[in-house]
């Protein structure tokens, strides 16, 4: 659904490291490197996934897109304005276009609030309505995601986790946002629940011509959500590819290998197929190896893979990858 | 034919609480056996987890209180035994696994401490043989440096590690049962997959049965044998795995599988999605309690709870409505 390929998001090497303090006058001995050099670019109407494993800095990617984090290096335009050099009140008032949805609809929610006064705090933050017109645009709101405006004065708690998750969602529409980053919406949900987000997010992006960036680790959710898919590890991006091409011919190792781990909801499936299952844990982003960070866990790693960073480089049209040994023999072996 | 290992009657448990009484286990009927794997399907509430806990008599009372049933292995009723008595069963043939594997483990106790205390107890080892036998254990599971690592505490261990403790811990005693209670829920994916791949290895070496309780039916679909699907405090649909998947019956079964995205899927399209919510459960439901979410709902449904009725090879589905057809039975 990409209008001819407008960027409307662009990521452009973006670092975010964390540092470790020590010691009884708090010396820096350290940082995690939670993102640690990533580039994308997300299209106007599309949906970019992002998916990786819990600490290989998807969320931080998503949360410093939207200066929740300053970022140690990097640039981040929207549009055409970059937004790490913003200042404060400007930065504030792009926030009207950049909105974010959160994990946990248990914690995002403040519990002391009407769900009338969530929805209605952007509106009044800036402006957006005033008096009578508050209420009229929370009811709209409420309605955009299915839920009964006449529930407006109830409090978090006696909505029950997909409904909050609604209730979070009608937030992040209040000012109208072109962009939207999904930080594991539908995570903390029942399965079922699950399927009714999805269709909400799907009508909504229809209907409001929003843009999303969908972090999840579900995989199987992000290939349904998603046009592209990012892959990222330990930090980096390891592929990048156009949803059907990176589920059909994936080539990074670790795309490889998180792809043969999805449990799969069909007992023939395992009949038939063997599994790649990788070897020990991820290594500490705040020492992470040396050269391809996924060396020490891959199949085909060889001495060099250590030397260097291996370039992230387009294999095909839209097709990126972040591996010395993309094309070699010991790699078309599955 | 393998022999009956575990056969549950009637289960019900239910727990006080300042709303009322929440009805989370309403009658529940299943047998396992030996060497088998039991997956047990359901959301949040509806009662997969409290039904094999009241089993092992884990359900703190008062609030909760399991109000009829039995449960028998090898020819004693587990809800009958004394506290001795169960408490010989737990751990020993009867061991389980929980979700969370930093929760379970205590923290200010080493690994090695913590897995030799089963051994002391249960198989009377002394100090020199459990600590062996602790390191045989932690190979077994697949833990490097197995004997380096028995004196670190459970932080020093990742979250795939731990639970490959919890499921050593639990093996130690050589149990003829094994619950699992969402074991790889808060794990990674691919770290799911070698708790997986692990737990069907040592199921082959050790022989011992299953109850596998998940909401994933990913998961589930790739270490059961079986599988009963749970609603509201209900079975509502059992069967063999490779039936479950091919031709589910019950209307809700249907509209689980039906809300996962294909994972062959090309073209985008919409996910089949169940309206509404799992029910409150405050009073014992005498209509179907699938019925105001269910689109194949007739007036019999909201009269009467549908019985498990045969629907196939040792298959059975408790609705009123033939989903094949979409006439009432």
């Amino acid at each position: 659904m990409t209008e001819d390929n407008h960027v409307l998001v662009k990521v452009e090497d973006l670092k975010m490291h964390f540092p470790i303090y020590r010691g009884v006058i708090q010396r820096q001995v350290g940082a995690v490197r939670a993102v640690d050099g990533v580039s994308f670019e997300i299209h106007k109407g599309e949906t970019l996934g992002l998916v990786g494993e819990s600490g290989c800095g998807k969320s931080t990617t998503g949360r410093t897109i939207l200066q929740l984090y300053k970022p140690t290096a990097g640039k981040i335009f929207y549009e055409d304005t970059e937004l790490t050099t913003l200042r404060p009140e400007k930065m504030r008032q792009m926030r009207k276009n950049i909105q974010m949805i959160f994990q946990d609809p248990y914690a995002s929610l403040n519990p002391r609030m009407t769900i009338r006064d969530i929805i209605a705090e952007p509106l009044v933050a800036f402006g957006s309505a005033t008096g009578k017109a508050i209420d009229e645009r929370v009811r709209d709101l409420m309605k955009l995601v299915k839920l009964d405006p006449d529930f407006m004065l109830r409090y978090p708690h006696e909505f029950s986790g997909g409904q909050r998750q609604r209730i979070g969602i009608a937030r992040a529409m209040a000012n109208n946002p072109t962009f939207v980053v999904c930080d594991e919406p539908i995570s903390a949900l029942d399965v079922s629940i699950q399927a009714q987000v999805i269709n909400l997010f799907e009508d909504l992006q229809k209907e409001l011509d929003l843009t999303y960036l969908f972090i999840a680790h579900d995989l199987s959710m992000v290939r349904h959500i998603s046009d592209r898919v990012a892959v990222m590890y330990l930090g980096i991006i390891v592929e990048l590819a156009d949803r059907n091409e990176i589920y059909a011919n994936p080539v990074h190792p670790y795309t490889k290998a998180l792809l043969s781990a999805i449990p799969v909801a069909d007992p023939a499936y395992y009949e038939t197929r063997k599994r790649i299952v990788m070897e020990g844990d991820v290594p500490s982003p705040a020492n992470p190896p040396s050269g391809c960070r996924f060396r020490t866990r891959c199949p085909i790693a060889e001495g060099y893979c250590g030397q260097s960073r291996p370039e992230f480089k387009e294999i095909a049209p839209g097709h990126f990858v972040e591996c010395f040994k993309w094309d070699h023999p010991d790699n078309q072996r599955r | 034919m393998t022999s009956e290992l575990l056969n549950v009657q009637g289960l019900e448990t239910q727990f006080k609480t300042p709303e009322g009484v929440v009805h989370a286990v309403n009658g529940v009927d299943f047998t396992l056996k030996e060497g088998e794997t039991l997956g047990v399907v359901g959301e949040s509430g509806c009662g997969k987890s409290v039904s094999m806990l009241s089993i092992l008599r884990l359900i703190q009372q008062p609030p909760g209180k399991i109000v009829a049933g039995e449960a028998m292995f090898r020819g004693q009723d587990l809800l009958k035994m004394t506290k001795e008595e169960i408490r010989h069963v737990r751990g020993g043939q009867i061991s389980m696994v929980f979700q969370d594997p930093m929760t379970s483990l205590n923290p200010v106790m080493t690994i090695g401490k913590q897995l030799a205390e089963p051994l002391m107890l249960h198989l009377g080892l002394n100090k020199e043989q459990a600590r062996d036998r602790s390191i045989e254990l932690l190979e077994q599971v697949g833990i490097p440096h197995a004997a380096d690592r028995l004196k670190d505490y459970p932080h020093q261990y990742s979250g795939g590690m731990r639970q490959r403790v919890m499921i050593a811990m639990a093996l130690s005693c050589a149990p003829q049962i094994l619950i699992a209670d969402e074991p790889t829920t808060a794990l990674d994916v691919t770290i799911q997959a070698q708790i997986v791949e692990l737990v069907i290895r040592l199921r082959e070496e050790v022989g011992m049965a299953i109850v596998w309780i998940t909401h994933d039916l990913g998961v589930v679909a790739s270490i059961a044998h079986r599988v009963n699907v749970m609603y509201g405090g209900f079975i509502i649909e059992e069967s063999p795995i490779r039936d479950l998947y091919a031709h589910p019956s019950h209307p809700y079964t249907i509209g689980l599988l039906g809300s996962l995205p294909q994972i062959h899927e090309q073209r985008r399209q919409r996910l089949y999605s169940i309206e509404g919510m799992p029910p409150m459960l405050y009073q014992k439901p005498h209509s179907c309690p699938f019925s105001p979410r269910c689109r194949w709902v007739v007036e019999h449904c909201r009269l009467e709870n549908p019985p498990l009725m045969p629907v196939g090879d040792n298959h059975r589905a408790a609705c009123w409505v033939d989903t094949t057809t979409g006439r009432e039975r």
